[in-house]
């Protein structure tokens, strides 16, 4: 089967899709007086510091921003050819009874999301955690995890795979597609 | 590729530089892990290790557990001075009765020369070489070297001196490797009774005058009298070692220049080091102490994740 690659976001889209997002964020948590934000690494904090830039300036308020990495909390240690290389974890801030929102770029099996549920729960004990993720790859999951805030739920195959291309990952556009894996 | 190049962590001399680097990243993200409110992670919590110290420690040993217990990896201690040992078994006979309880990985410390590398050609468990004898302390190499790292930010092209018993020293032979795979250069320094006949032939230079040595490094990592080795005396008297060899104060005032003191504990107060040296600024001894549990973390993990 040759290679097929589908374009599911343009960079138009995903400036509105964000701004969508960022509104509905704005809508729930007001001034964001007890909200943090916490990116999922590797691939989720680029999407977070781009929420979170837009926040800060539609709010002009200042709202603590970390990074969370789960490689140690993973199901899966052991069971893969290859470890998972850990990235930083940076939370400089208390996130007991705070209101959390975790970042993430595509949300699949819910398995990474379990892990940083477990991983955050280090740093504190959260008044509320919340989810937000760019892609929901629907009836995929392996966890009962459901993501509050959508940018755009496709339909895909186990053999798909979502390839996110952000400039602020060094890419010319920013672009996502659906690739077919075969 | 997140994996190392061995199944045992037996010696530096075993493991490239990029394994190094691994353990080194990997231990950067642990001592993050070792500093928050809740200092453990689960990754190893279907692990069983077991702690087989035929030789005394304390700091090792505690590294080590601590570093197993924050990893979430069920841990036995085993000494040899309270168990069969004493009644004549073998070191196989004795790994393999702990190993058939289902245990998972060894570390061990043992007074023999290559006998975490003899063990390994017959148990598949992973093995961490804790000491063996005179001859490598992988660990404490790494450790020595993440450390450097930490404080000069970097170790390649830095100039670091191994002070005192370098004969008996496995701290000083897996630091020689160590730092020269890393790129560092090396210098030891010590009395010619307590330096190996062929020391030369692994790339150091060699300096008779610790303040010379002292005049040339950046780094002075000072290694401890290991008097429980030495069945002859290799030198009149320890007093006349500290007057030649010791490392006080004034002597590092006189350089006129920064340096990093070193100590792979346990430290003999007024013998390598005078007091006032080893509580200075001029110090990481402590710093060494808490990275020991990162790096133990890093190479517990990396190991422990390629066996799967």
């Amino acid at each position: 089967m040759t290679k097929r690659k589908k374009l599911i976001f343009d960079s138009d889209l995903l400036d509105l899709t964000i701004s969508r997002l960022c509104q509905q964020l704005i809508e729930n948590h007001a001034d964001f007086s007890d909200t943090v934000i916490l990116g999922l690494q590797p691939r989720g904090i680029y999407l977070a510091e781009q929420i979170h830039r837009k926040l800060e300036k539609d709010t002009r308020k200042t709202i603590p921003l970390g990074y969370l990495d789960v490689t140690f909390h993973r199901d899966d240690f052991r069971r893969r050819e290859t470890p998972v290389k850990a990235s930083q974890t940076r939370i400089e801030f208390v996130i007991e009874g705070k209101k959390v929102v975790l970042v993430d770029d595509v949300l699949f099996t819910g398995r990474t999301v379990r892990a940083a549920l477990d991983a955050m729960i280090a740093f504190g004990r959260p008044a509320k955690v919340e989810l937000l993720v760019l892609i929901d790859r629907k009836y995929s999951r392996d966890l009962p995890v459901a993501a509050d805030y959508v940018g755009k739920a496709v339909n895909t195959l186990p053999s798909e795979r979502v390839l996110v291309e952000l400039e602020a990952q060094g890419h010319e556009h920013n672009r996502i597609w659906l690739i077919n894996k075969d | 590729m997140s994996k190392l190049s061995q199944k045992h962590l037996l010696g530096i001399k075993d493991i490239t530089e990029k394994d190094i680097n691994l353990i080194f990243e990997t231990a950067e993200n642990f001592k993050e892990v070792i500093n928050r409110p809740i200092k453990k992670v689960p990754s190893l919590r279907d692990i069983t290790i077991a702690n087989i110290f035929f030789e005394n420690s304390t700091r090792t040993r505690l590294s080590f557990e601590l570093a197993e217990k924050r990893l979430s990896a069920d841990v036995v201690n085993f000494s040899a001075s309270t168990s069969s040992v004493k009644k004549g078994e073998t070191l196989l006979d004795t790994v393999n009765n702990i190993l058939a309880m289902k245990v998972d990985m060894v570390v061990m410390r043992h007074a023999s020369p290559g006998a975490p590398h003899f063990l390994s050609r017959h148990i598949s468990a992973n093995i961490i070489n804790a000491g063996d004898g005179t001859h490598e302390h992988p660990t404490q190499a790494l450790l020595d070297a993440f450390s450097i790292r930490e404080k000069l930010g970097g170790v390649g092209g830095k100039k670091v001196a191994i002070i005192g018993d370098i004969l008996h020293s496995r701290v000083a032979l897996s630091n020689i490797f160590a730092l020269k795979k890393l790129g560092a250069e090396v210098m030891v320094c010590g009395p010619p009774t307590l330096l190996p006949k062929y020391i030369n032939e692994l790339g150091v230079k060699v300096e008779l005058d610790v303040k010379k040595a002292l005049q040339w490094c950046d780094v002075a990592n000072v290694l401890r009298i290991q008097l429980e080795r030495q069945q002859i005396r290799y030198f009149p008297s320890l007093r006349e070692y500290s007057l030649y060899y010791g490392i006080n104060k004034r002597l590092l005032d006189s350089l006129h220049r920064q340096i990093v003191i070193m100590h792979p504990g346990p430290i003999n107060r007024g013998v390598e080091l005078s007091s006032d040296v080893a509580d200075s600024q001029h110090s990481i001894i402590l710093d060494q102490v808490e990275n020991g549990v990162a790096v133990r973390m890093a190479v517990l993990y990396l190991l422990a994740g390629a066996a799967g």
